[in-house]
């Protein structure tokens, strides 16, 4: 029996799908093309070098004390999520029982669903309130770096899951101690996926700003190095809040730091994307 | 599975690991323990009001505080959440309409329809969009989303208002619902596409052909076979991008149009979140001396967690448990491409 209607239709939905989904993807395509092309536009149309050295005072000025402060939180936050992420990743991937593992795996996969100001919120509550910390470096790095530790975990599970447990039984049968085993052998071996994960956690720390709000506070001074009482600056912040100002000096300062966010993530990203494809080879 | 050999040795490795392996364990505990505990005083204070009612005032604060069942409280002081939650559900929801067809198709050309460096450089480009900070979105939708919906997406739509009321205006600045819903449901498009993408790509060759075989066209394998097979990993995906609509603060701060006390009525009706609302609302409330509006934020904060830890756990099970089954029917042969799959889908 033949259905020449029918075949027809099918005929034709098979181009109509395809090409829906092409139409799909190049939206979203365009719409990253668009964020990208327009604070780049706008970011480079009102960019003076000066910004680099000269700190923020009222709505205008440069983003020193923004730019120091950002590599200054990322720097500890990455710190302080890296040693215990990597640390809880070899546990899970080679020495926890199966069912630890999958306990601290789910963990993880709670941590990373807590929104960022939840975190934020709990680390004013806890850190500034309760410790009496104030506003200052620490509690900004420790709010980042309950985001960024899930992450560095998965990363190293992952990164190890991929070697599998024979290597690890291998170096065992040929006389490794097991401390050996973890160190030289399994953390050498993730050290691509490790390194990769830790640089994208890098770039979520450079990026947020929700859990920033009230820990890390603000300040136009750059930072003095100090951990505790001092608040920081960061350039997120600044694109944040000078947008809303009505001065065209704030929103140029706005613009720029959008434009160094976008810059700095994407480098740290694409150092990440590169770290990884060299590990899987 | 026995671990490692019994050494003196692994105890203290083990140990050591282990305790880190237990930090966030113990941080989401201490998440959720801090807020509860933080927003007793509130909920005794409120009780359900805290949900059902719209007004959320902080009171006097510089004036009397009374009290209410025994508690401190700034006089007028009312928290009522309602109108955080339908902005969080309404504009999280919207979002996900947009964005499960588009984030679907995009999966799906990305698995079947590309191959080598395309295929590589389109997975790459939609996963950037994920890794973009949220106020550099935010600041894109501002700069380019707020007035394309004022001056051309709002006079089109807002003509069909007379018919259909959620499109009437005002539209006033073009910040409101539509446009935190834009903006959301482009921050949750690349979650939903690379998770997708890689449990259509876990489709065993095998069910594939065997639809090619039957006589399916490309499209009807994709449609009949491949998008059923990860029918559970699928919600799961769609789960897991809720759940960031829902917890997403700085986007949705700069563009929503920090509604209070209002519901919104319309598309262009201004809206705040649960989350935009705590980092909106925190610097009044520390100047509160009793304390009472950081308890009320902190209940605020609390629906938040619970909210968006529910759905990406309940998600993440999900693609666990249609990735291990995919796991389970794939074996080591199917990683290489036949000739009927790469043509059939190239």
């Amino acid at each position: 029996m033949d259905f020449p209607r029918l075949r027809l239709m099918r005929r034709l939905r098979d181009p109509l799908g395809w090409g829906i989904s092409v139409l799909s993807t190049v939206l979203v395509l365009a719409a990253l093309a668009s964020i990208i092309g327009n604070i780049l536009l706008r970011g480079l149309a009102s960019f003076r070098l000066s910004v680099f050295w000269t700190v923020t005072h009222g709505v205008a000025g440069g983003l020193e004390n923004a730019i120091l402060g950002t590599l200054w939180l990322a720097l500890w936050s990455t710190l302080l999520s890296a040693v215990p992420g990597v640390a809880a990743g070899l546990y899970c991937a080679w020495l926890a029982p199966p069912r630890w593992a999958g306990a601290i795996r789910f963990a993880c996969e709670v941590l990373s669903g807590v929104p960022s100001i939840v975190i934020g919120y709990v680390g004013y509550t806890v850190l500034v309130l309760g410790f009496g910390w104030g506003f200052c470096t620490l509690a900004g790095a420790i709010a980042l770096a309950a985001i960024q530790l899930p992450y560095i975990t998965r990363a190293t599970d992952a990164g190890l899951a991929q070697l599998g447990t024979d290597v690890r039984d291998g170096a065992l049968a040929a006389g490794l101690t097991p401390g050996q085993t973890v160190l030289r052998v399994g953390l050498r071996a993730a050290a691509p996926a490790v390194l990769s994960g830790t640089l994208l956690a890098a770039a979520i720390a450079v990026g947020e700003t929700a859990p920033l709000l009230f820990t890390a506070g603000w300040s136009p001074l750059v930072p003095d190095g100090s951990l505790l009482h001092h608040p920081v600056g960061y350039l997120t912040y600044v694109a944040w809040s000078y947008i809303e100002q009505p001065y065209p000096a704030a929103h140029a300062l706005a613009y720029n730091a959008a434009l160094l966010l976008l810059v700095l993530v994407l480098v740290l990203q694409v150092a990440a994307r590169g770290l990884a494809r060299r590990g899987l080879r | 599975m026995k671990p490692v050999p019994k050494r003196p040795w692994v105890g203290a490795a083990s140990l050591l690991l282990g305790g880190a392996a237990t930090l966030p364990v113990l941080l989401s505990l201490l998440l959720l323990g801090v807020l509860a505990v933080d927003a007793v005083p509130a909920v005794r204070v409120m009780g359900w009001h805290l949900v059902t009612d719209s007004t959320w005032d902080l009171g006097n604060l510089y004036g009397a505080t009374t009290h209410v069942r025994g508690v401190p409280v700034p006089t007028g002081a009312h928290y009522g959440a309602l109108p955080f939650l339908v902005g969080t559900l309404w504009s999280s929801a919207l979002a996900m309409l947009v964005a499960v067809p588009v984030a679907t198709r995009a999966a799906i050309l990305t698995a079947y329809g590309l191959r080598g460096r395309w295929q590589r450089m389109a997975a790459v480009l939609i996963d950037l969009i994920a890794g973009l900070p949220s106020v550099v979105i935010g600041l894109w939708g501002l700069l380019v989303l707020v007035p394309f919906i004022q001056n051309t997406a709002a006079p089109v739509l807002t003509r069909l208002g007379r018919w259909i009321p959620w499109l009437d205006g005002p539209v006033t600045s073009g910040m409101g619902l539509l446009a935190a819903t834009l903006v959301l449901a482009l921050m949750v498009t690349p979650v939903i596409t690379s998770t997708l993408r890689e449990l259509l790509a876990q489709v065993p060759a095998e069910i594939r052909e065997a639809g090619f075989a039957a006589g399916l066209t490309s499209w009807e394998v994709v449609r009949l076979v491949c998008l059923p097979a990860v029918r559970s990993g699928r919600v799961g995906a769609v789960a897991l991008g809720w759940g960031r609509a829902i917890g997403e603060t700085m986007a949705v701060l700069m563009v929503g149009g920090n509604a209070a006390n209002v519901l919104p009525t319309t598309l262009f009706s201004p809206i705040s979140t649960v989350a935009a609302s705590v980092a909106e609302q925190l610097d009044a409330a520390l100047t509160d001396p009793t304390g009472m509006a950081l308890h009320a934020l902190s209940a605020l904060a609390l629906v938040l967690m619970v909210i968006s830890v529910g759905t990406s756990t309940l998600s993440r099970l999900l693609v666990r448990r249609s990735a291990q089954f995919r796991h389970a029917a794939q074996s080591p042969e199917d990683e290489e491409v036949s000739p009927w799959t790469s043509r059939a889908s190239a």
